[in-house]
């Protein structure tokens, strides 16, 4: 199983970035073989609108099944939702801490989007 | 035929005065005449022109993709195609955003298997209002939708081209201000003698310059800031077309819907000027 959080970058000890649809980088995680890999962001950080749903279309195209992230807007979680993926709104400082969280099963998948839209 | 003249009423900088202006203008013009309110996302043109309504609204559309599943083969090229970010693929399943969508046509053009089809989705409305020769034209945007422009030209294209016409425009110099402006003959920007006001005065003549328009000034509120509005226009040789005092009774006037001409007909005279100055009568 692949988790995808949002960051920076910096590998595990970088920092989780709140933001979802505008992080920089997205890092990997590989549950299965403990590898991780980071992905650039930077198109849709740069993005004039629709930020949200093309990172999530990234993560969905990267084949993860879990996202952990600050906040989620309800565009983005339309896609995750679609794609299954489940969303885990996590506050820790870095990737390392939020990964273990999540391994001691402390996080708790969103039921809806964390935050409103932009419009509407 | 030739067609009849079309003034805009803009102003960059918001609240300086361009719905007072175009009210006062149009009520000071004899003969057939049309204002169009072209502030879509805040109509208040009829607050002040209670007028009689001409028929019922019309809605205003544009077009949205539609995916048929039977033809769609989830090849992603719509996705990757739209500029505008309002398509996604999940599960070989097209996801569309309306809200997004810029009704370019794009995603319809290139699709491969050509499952992609038009349908309408509704922005706002125009409505009409008449009281003997005076038109007034409104478009209202719908609550939710961000993208304003095809709204504007809609309400446009619905105006009489035979009738003169004053079009009051949006605040600022984004896209929906240029719908608004485009193929006028000329524009009147409305200001404040302010820092703010001539911030925004300088960003709108740039503008207007950008898309060929003559421009002049109309200076609102004169008595407070300074004289940078002033040395700015003569600096970048912009007439100043009209000066309208600082004055509390015209805030009063507004604050009650009445237009100014009527609350204070010592103005009478500055509008004739100003009806003159841009060749109307």
């Amino acid at each position: 199983m692949k988790i995808a959080f949002s960051t920076s970058g910096g590998g595990l000890q970088g920092p989780l970035d709140p933001r979802f649809g505008r992080a920089a980088r997205f890092l990997v995680y590989d549950l299965h073989d403990a590898s991780s890999t980071e992905v650039d962001n930077s198109v849709n950080l740069n993005a004039a609108q629709g930020a949200g749903i093309q990172s999530a279309q990234r993560l969905v195209d990267l084949q993860v099944q879990a996202l952990i992230t600050g906040h989620c807007g309800p565009k983005a979680y339309r896609v995750l939702e679609a794609a299954q993926i489940a969303v885990y709104p996590c506050q820790a400082a870095t990737i390392a801490e939020a990964l273990a969280l999540y391994q001691a099963g402390k996080l708790t998948p969103l039921a809806g989007p964390s935050v409103d839209g932009h419009w509407v | 035929m030739k067609s009849a003249p079309r003034i805009a009423i803009a102003s960059g900088k918001g609240g300086t005065g361009k719905t007072t202006l175009a009210i006062n203008l149009a009520l000071s013009m004899s003969g057939p005449r049309q204002l169009l309110d072209c502030d879509v996302e805040a109509p208040n043109a009829r607050l002040f022109l209670p007028l009689p309504a001409l028929g019922a609204p019309t809605e205003v559309s544009v077009p949205i993709p539609t995916f048929a599943a039977e033809r769609c083969q989830a090849c992603g090229a719509c996705v990757r195609f739209c500029a505008f970010n309002a398509l996604a693929l999940v599960g070989k399943k097209p996801m569309l955003f309306p809200e997004l969508c810029h009704s370019c046509g794009g995603c319809i053009h290139l699709c491969p298997q050509q499952a992609i089809d038009e349908k309408p989705r509704r922005i706002g409305l125009i409505s009409r209002f008449a009281d003997g020769p005076l038109h007034l034209l409104e478009g209202r945007l719908d609550v939710g939708v961000a993208i304003a422009p095809p709204l504007i030209r809609a309400l446009r294209a619905t105006a009489r081209p035979d009738l003169p016409t004053l079009i009051d425009a949006p605040p600022g110099t984004s896209c929906n201000v240029v719908a608004a402006l485009s193929g006028c003959d000329q524009v009147v920007l409305v200001t404040e003698p302010t820092p703010f006001g001539l911030h925004d005065l300088a960003l709108a003549v740039e503008m207007a310059r950008a898309l060929s328009l003559p421009c002049g000034v109309v200076i609102n509120r004169l008595g407070i800031g300074d004289d940078r509005v002033h040395r700015f226009c003569q600096a970048e040789a912009v007439p100043i077309l009209a000066e309208i005092p600082d004055d509390r009774r015209i805030a009063e006037a507004y604050a009650q819907g009445q237009p100014l001409i009527e609350a204070l007909p010592a103005l009478r005279p500055t509008f004739t000027a100003l009806l003159a100055a841009l060749h109307l009568h």
